[in-house]
């Protein structure tokens, strides 16, 4: 017959019952289900193992010859995070695990559930002078509008992704197209986003950004200003001048304060662009994604002719930009004219020295979401005091059990670094919405007083004792989401 | 295989929560320490061959009930198809339409059997064995709407009041329904015959051909479904006032009818909001402030 084994039935053999699933069923315990053919443990839970020191790797539980064997240490060394616990939408029941455990003798409570998330988005930090569009501009992937290119700050371009006007508000396509692009970045995978009026750019969490096929190596040490003020002592008396380009504030060495201050003579040098303070030029190019974040290829063209009251013969000029990943060493001829020579090694160093001041370039992904609406519902009988609760910080909320940082204000809006979490945590449902883990954790008398689940709540064994579940060695840089202590990690909330 | 079926003590030290396959039942029960100890091993060792017994059975427990049919063997398994029975001739009803019920039932039965207890619960999903020794009483919560998972109310269940057994049905739990109510709780004096009319009661809140609903044939989902191709309720779109009156009055039809054979206490329907009541018109021995379903009438169409 011409059907695929995959779209056929399998007979579960976890329990008696022996159910037939069909292809994306589950059986009748909702526990097992066929996922292409394949008999799966659905949505097994991750558990964070706190004993087990380090190392990243992950034990699928899932397999046969390796079930567990019920030995591991009990109790709080232990962290079952919502990966995979699945949720009911719109969160009439209570969440799919709510777990217990003693903490230092108080009773604990993990309310475990993964919210789907319609109105989320994604906050990217892009660590690269160059220039990737205009602020304000539209980001597409796969040629749909799927966020805006917002502010640069500090040397990283921020870029806003998802919300609910391009997943939900907009055409089909568009919904799809932010969905997909929001679950890849969540996930850690590379994803191509396009800048109206500008650059094409390949974003993947913790990795360094690649701007027109160009993978970006650092960040700039600081504006051309900056990066005067921080090396001006280690050229002085090397060279005669250096022009640090920047395409936000180009420094020169002789006019500037740091130059001024040593003594440095002055040069005749001649910038193009605008004048900012004495050394300081804004606009000397265009933006682009050459020297320093702008366009220039040739960086002699963002100088005029020297002035010969001042210059002199065998000038020596140092051009590098904020990265140190560009430069060039030139002596002036008897014309004034500069003339490219080889870089000396004593100012190789320095053009060394700002290239290990810069940070390695990365992209850093932050998860928006909110838990304001129904799926609180799951936690609670009466949503508002979970939110009070979090507000004075009685529960702690952790995604996939890395540390949030909670928005002060209305709800419970929170944003997670993707990277602390555990790999493949997001899902997504075609609504189009992101599914991703929540667990709030509380004290168990506080639970009740909130109006918990209490008939639902089950101790930590009994899930560690089923078979479905991931085990994870938790991340030394996230804070064990069960210590009662506060971390450093944390951010500090204000009360009601 | 044996260590399948899974025993422990909730956070709270007093309840037991029993899981094996697809059954988990939550249970309390009250007495002297000693005595709650003996119900819960005894709960626990009963629960151990619980679903082995019916799995042996399961091929017959999934066929139509007939009065003449081939009769289960298992304790459970006659419970369930003696719960079935009343209805057989009517309509298609297989004995798994009263699986939970019956499994609480049993659990309930068998810690009664060894301990003495003031009063104890079996919660097999919504579907509840009740014991109540003389002057005991138990307050149920009940919830209007599944989406809303807040009280509206409680009922109390004096031992006076034969009332043993509660159950809940609708296209939204985890069992098919043909029918579209949102949950259908039953009162009865057994889990197993609470199990039984809340299946067939949920099966009747209908409004057969209406455009909104969308249905699928049970077996289609689950091949194995006692079902087979009848359509189930998959999904219930908007429904005008009218429509909702409309199916609640088709299921109080065969509640009353089923209420008058005497083989339930009381029915409350509930559809997007609405909600129909039925009960004994003389609740004999019961006084009327403890009239299990008095709360409700007050928030019809809440």
């Amino acid at each position: 017959m011409n059907s695929m084994p995959e779209d056929d039935p399998i007979r579960c053999d976890a329990c008696p019952v022996l159910c037939y699933i069909k292809p994306g069923r589950t059986g009748a315990c909702d526990r097992y289900g066929n996922h292409s053919g394949q008999l799966v443990r659905i949505d097994p839970h991750v558990v964070l193992d706190r004993a087990v020191t380090r190392g990243d790797s992950v034990v699928p539980f899932l397999d046969r010859d390796r079930e567990w064997d019920g030995s591991i240490v009990s109790g709080p060394e232990n962290f079952v995070t919502a990966i995979g616990a699945g949720t009911t939408y719109p969160d009439f029941k209570p969440a799919p695990f709510i777990i217990s455990s003693h903490v230092q003798g108080v009773d604990m409570v993990t309310v475990v559930t993964e919210g789907i998330f319609s109105y989320c988005g994604v906050k990217l930090k892009v660590d690269t002078d160059r220039h990737l569009g205009p602020e304000t501009n539209t980001v597409r992937a796969q040629g749909e509008p799927v966020g805006h290119v917002t502010t640069s700050e500090y040397g990283s371009q921020m870029i806003s992704l998802g919300g609910v006007r391009h997943l939900t508000g907009g055409s089909r396509q568009e919904g799809s197209a932010t969905c997909e692009t929001l679950l890849n970045l969540c996930n850690r995978k590379p994803v191509e986003l396009t800048i109206d009026e500008g650059a094409s750019v390949i974003i993947q969490a913790g990795k360094a950004p690649i701007v027109d096929g160009t993978q970006e190596e650092r960040m700039r040490v600081g504006c051309g200003s900056a990066t005067i003020g921080m090396f001006a002592k280690q050229w002085f008396g090397k060279v005669d001048e250096v022009v640090v380009v920047d395409d936000h504030i180009t420094g020169v060495l002789s006019e500037h304060q740091a130059g001024k201050l040593l003594g440095v003579r002055e040069t005749g040098i001649k910038m193009k662009g605008r004048r900012s303070t004495p050394g300081r030029y804004f606009r000397v190019a265009e933006p682009g994604t050459a020297w320093g974040g702008t366009n220039i290829e040739d960086p002699l063209s963002i100088l005029q002719a020297f002035n010969p009251k001042f210059a002199w013969p065998n000038l020596r000029l140092l051009m590098v930009s904020t990265t140190g990943e560009h430069h060039a060493y030139f002596e002036l001829d008897e014309a004034l004219r500069p003339v490219e020579k080889e870089l000396p090694r004593s100012l190789g160093k320095s053009v060394n020295r700002i290239k290990e001041n810069c940070e390695p370039a990365l992209c850093t992904v932050l998860f928006m979401g909110g838990a304001g609406g129904s799926l609180r519902a799951g936690v609670t009988e009466n949503p508002v005091r979970l939110t009070h609760s979090v507000r004075d910080a009685l529960t702690r909320v952790t995604c996939g059990g890395a540390p949030v940082y909670v928005w002060p204000g209305g709800g419970i809006t929170f944003m997670v670094d993707v990277t602390r979490m555990p790999e493949n945590a997001f899902g997504y449902v075609p609504t189009p919405a992101l599914v991703a883990p929540v667990e709030f954790t509380l004290k168990i008398s506080d639970y009740a007083a909130l109006g918990g689940y209490m008939e639902h709540v089950r101790p930590l064994d009994s899930i560690m004792q089923g078979e479905g579940h991931r085990h994870l060695s938790a991340r030394p840089e996230n804070p064990w989401p069960l210590s009662r202590k506060k971390s450093s990690h944390e951010n500090p909330r204000s009360g009601r | 295989m044996k260590n399948r079926a899974q025993a422990t003590l909730l956070p709270d030290g007093r309840r037991l929560h029993l899981h094996d396959g697809p059954i988990d039942l939550i249970i309390e029960a009250f007495g002297t320490e000693s005595e709650i100890k003996k119900a819960y091993r005894v709960a626990a060792e009963r629960f151990e061959s619980v679903l082995d017994e019916l799995c042996r059975e399961l091929p017959l427990l999934r066929q139509s009930a007939t009065e003449n049919g081939p009769r289960p063997v298992g304790v459970i398994a006659m419970r369930m198809y003696d719960a079935v029975l009343p209805y057989c001739q009517q309509t298609f009803v297989t004995p798994m339409a009263a699986v939970a019920g019956s499994v609480a039932e049993e659990i309930l039965r068998s810690m009664m059997s060894v301990a003495t207890l003031s009063r104890a619960y079996v919660n097999n999903g919504g579907d509840i064995a009740l014991h109540l020794s003389t002057g005991e009483s138990f307050i149920v919560g009940m919830v209007e709407r599944p989406d809303e998972p807040s009280l509206f109310g409680t009922l109390r269940l004096d031992a006076a009041h034969a009332v043993r057994g509660i159950a809940t049905s609708g296209w939204r739990g985890r069992s098919f329904s043909l029918g579209i109510a949102d949950a259908v709780t039953v009162l009865a004096d057994r889990a197993s015959a609470a199990d039984a009319a809340a299946t067939i009661i949920a099966n009747n809140v209908d409004l057969p051909g209406h455009p909104s609903i969308v249905r699928i044939p049970a077996c289609e989902l689950d091949p194995d479904s006692d079902l087979g191709d009848r359509l189930v309720t998959r999904q219930v779109g908007e429904l005008s006032d009218g429509e909702i009156s409309d199916a609640l009055r088709a299921g109080a039809v065969i509640a009353r009818s089923i209420l008058s054979d005497g083989l339930i206490r009381a029915a409350a329907l509930r559809l997007h909001g609405s909600t129909s009541v039925i009960r004994e018109a003389t609740p004999s021995g019961i006084a009327l402030d403890a009239d299990p379903i008095q709360s409700s009438e007050v928030l019809i169409h809440a």
